[in-house]
């Protein structure tokens, strides 16, 4: 029931073939091959230890920064094999990352928004305050801060970083969106507001939610992978994973909470 | 039933917990004193320092040359000469090894080249000063006398800045490291290269540790007598340095001669020299840590 007819495929925006993750030794993730479509929430759920960051990782090629980590098989973003980017500072800019704990970079809430934009080239300081006032306010953090744009970011609550993080990531106006375990440092009313604002950006982008949450992945996600110990074992329609139609009896008991 | 005891008693210290309590005050008294212990050498020496070599101190025996076989009179041809020697050899030593820091802590690979490369600077580090002379007599008074013109404070300076260099490089690599992982992905991940990481958020936020490293470079360099009395520090001149391309005095070879080599010289003078020498070690030390201060108070987390 996942396989849609060829008629009416959305567009892919990632496709994963045969995508092996290892750090030295240790597999992080074995021959996963599925794809993320355009402008859909793709969840990914599973416990700890299962290869979801490592992918995120693959995607925006911090291999490349990461001394052992070793990717092999294929990650195509836009049609293209990342292993292929030549330039690996532009296809980082067009992905927005999200980390589980904020990381609010050591510099005013103006500068960690207006970051991006600067890398970009935009010098001008009217497009430079646009473009801060956007992304906070899409982030829901702008009414919270507006009067204090020059303090320090670090110096925000636990969840108001997170939205500076999310609000730094729409910054670079990206076409994917990684998000990963967003909501662990952050509390279930900013959770909320968050995902409200996931909804929205749905038009716009493609996002790829982690979550250790089953219930937001149900909330949020259209279509749903569950990762376990490196291995993908089931990618599926968000709804019909929840009325457990299920390919894999573990992805069942998962999402039903039995698991050893 | 050990539980039932266990809930009546628990507001009473037990044995153990009494034994921790005196082993932790026994512990605490025992840091606590030989860390005070640290403090007297350095009381005693400027205690018998100033009370020594203050009657030495004028304003005279700042600005004047010295006289009568450097038996009376001033410092100021080494005064000045130490600081030309300290100013070229940080020149020098700073802005190679704080690159060869980011090059090591942000760019290279972990590889074997890497690892030997970290050992030799650990090495280096450990090779004694007069080894240093020897090498900066060979290197830059005998080999590349054609551009230094032989002993000289280029050639000193030069001498000094080799020595300290790995000291610059591991301090400097240690407070690149100490700069959260999170933040340089954070950062890769917007699409910056790592330059620009550097630039805009590891050096901002490690430059207060970089000084550091500075400060001691530059208390070692200021006293270092061995390296500079064959490459160029001489006992006497009678005109102050001009140029790197000068002989010089120095304080620390000042010092050596007055205390050790020559006679009849009054007792104040060797203590008011060594009190100058700390002096200068102290006032650029202070002025480098209030510098340090004043970044470390903008540091961002």
């Amino acid at each position: 029931m996942v396989e849609q007819s060829k008629a009416l495929a959305p567009l892919e925006k990632v496709r994963v073939r045969n995508l092996t993750i290892r750090y030295g030794d240790t597999v992080a993730l074995k021959d996963a091959s599925f794809e993320v479509r355009e402008n859909e929430v793709f969840g990914i759920i599973g416990p700890a230890n299962s290869g979801k960051t490592s992918f995120l990782r693959a995607i925006n090629r911090m291999d490349e920064m990461t001394s052992g980590m070793h990717v092999s098989g294929e990650v195509i973003f836009n049609g293209k094999d990342v292993s292929e980017w030549r330039n690996l500072y532009a296809l980082r800019s067009r992905i927005g990352v999200v980390f589980p704990l904020p990381v609010g970079l050591p510099m005013s809430i103006y500068q960690n928004v207006a970051f991006a934009a600067k890398l970009r080239g935009v010098k001008k300081k009217a497009n430079l305050d646009e473009v801060v006032e956007r992304c906070l306010t899409r982030a829901a953090l702008w009414d919270e801060v507006k009067d204090r744009l020059n303090s320090l970011g670090s110096l925000l609550s636990g969840g108001q970083q997170q939205r500076l993080t999310i609000a730094r990531a729409l910054s670079q106006e990206p076409e994917l969106l990684l998000l990963d375990e967003f909501s662990i440092a952050v509390d279930p009313v900013t959770t909320m507001r968050i995902e409200d604002v996931l909804k929205e950006l749905k038009s716009e982008m493609t996002i790829i939610l982690v979550t250790n949450l089953v219930q937001q992945a149900r909330r949020l996600a259209d279509r749903t992978a569950f990762f376990l110990n490196g291995e993908v074992v089931e990618v599926g329609d968000t709804a019909e994973l929840f009325k457990r139609n299920t390919k894999d009896q573990r992805t069942t008991d998962y999402l039903e909470g039995r698991f050893g | 039933m050990s539980v039932k005891q266990h809930q009546i008693t628990s507001f009473e210290a037990q044995p153990l917990d009494l034994k921790n309590r005196r082993n932790e005050r026994l512990v605490r008294f025992f840091l606590g004193w030989v860390t005070m212990l640290l403090i007297l050498p350095v009381l005693l020496i400027l205690g018998v320092l100033i009370y020594k070599g203050s009657p030495a101190l004028s304003w005279a025996f700042f600005t004047e040359m010295p006289r009568d076989g450097m038996t009376a009179g001033g410092i100021l041809p080494a005064l000045i000469g130490t600081l030309w020697l300290v100013g070229v050899a940080l020149t020098a030593a700073v802005p190679l090894g704080i690159a060869a820091a980011i090059y090591l802590s942000e760019y290279a690979p972990d590889n074997m080249l890497t690892r030997i490369i970290n050992l030799a600077i650990i090495n280096l580090a450990g090779v004694p000063s007069i080894v240093h002379a020897l090498f900066g007599l060979g290197a830059f008074v005998i080999f590349l006398k054609p551009l230094t013109g032989g002993t000289c404070i280029l050639a000193a300076s030069l001498t000094l800045a080799i020595m300290t260099l790995p000291v610059v490089i591991v301090s400097t690599r240690e407070s690149l490291q100490a700069v959260p992982r999170q933040f340089r992905e954070a950062c890769w991940s917007l699409g910056a290269t790592r330059w620009q990481t550097i630039r805009k958020v590891v050096l901002p936020n490690s430059i207060s540790g970089i000084l550091t490293g500075v400060i001691i470079q530059v208390s070692m360099t200021v006293g270092e007598t061995a390296p500079i009395m064959y490459t160029g520090a001489v006992t006497y001149v009678a005109f102050l340095p001009e140029s790197f391309t000068d002989e010089t005095m120095a304080l620390s070879l000042h010092l050596y001669n007055l205390a050790f080599v020559m006679q009849d010289v009054p007792e104040s003078l060797p203590f008011g020299v060594a009190l100058a020498l700390v002096g200068v070690v102290l006032t650029l030390n202070s002025a480098s840590i209030a510098f340090r201060m004043h970044l470390r108070g903008k540091k961002k987390w």
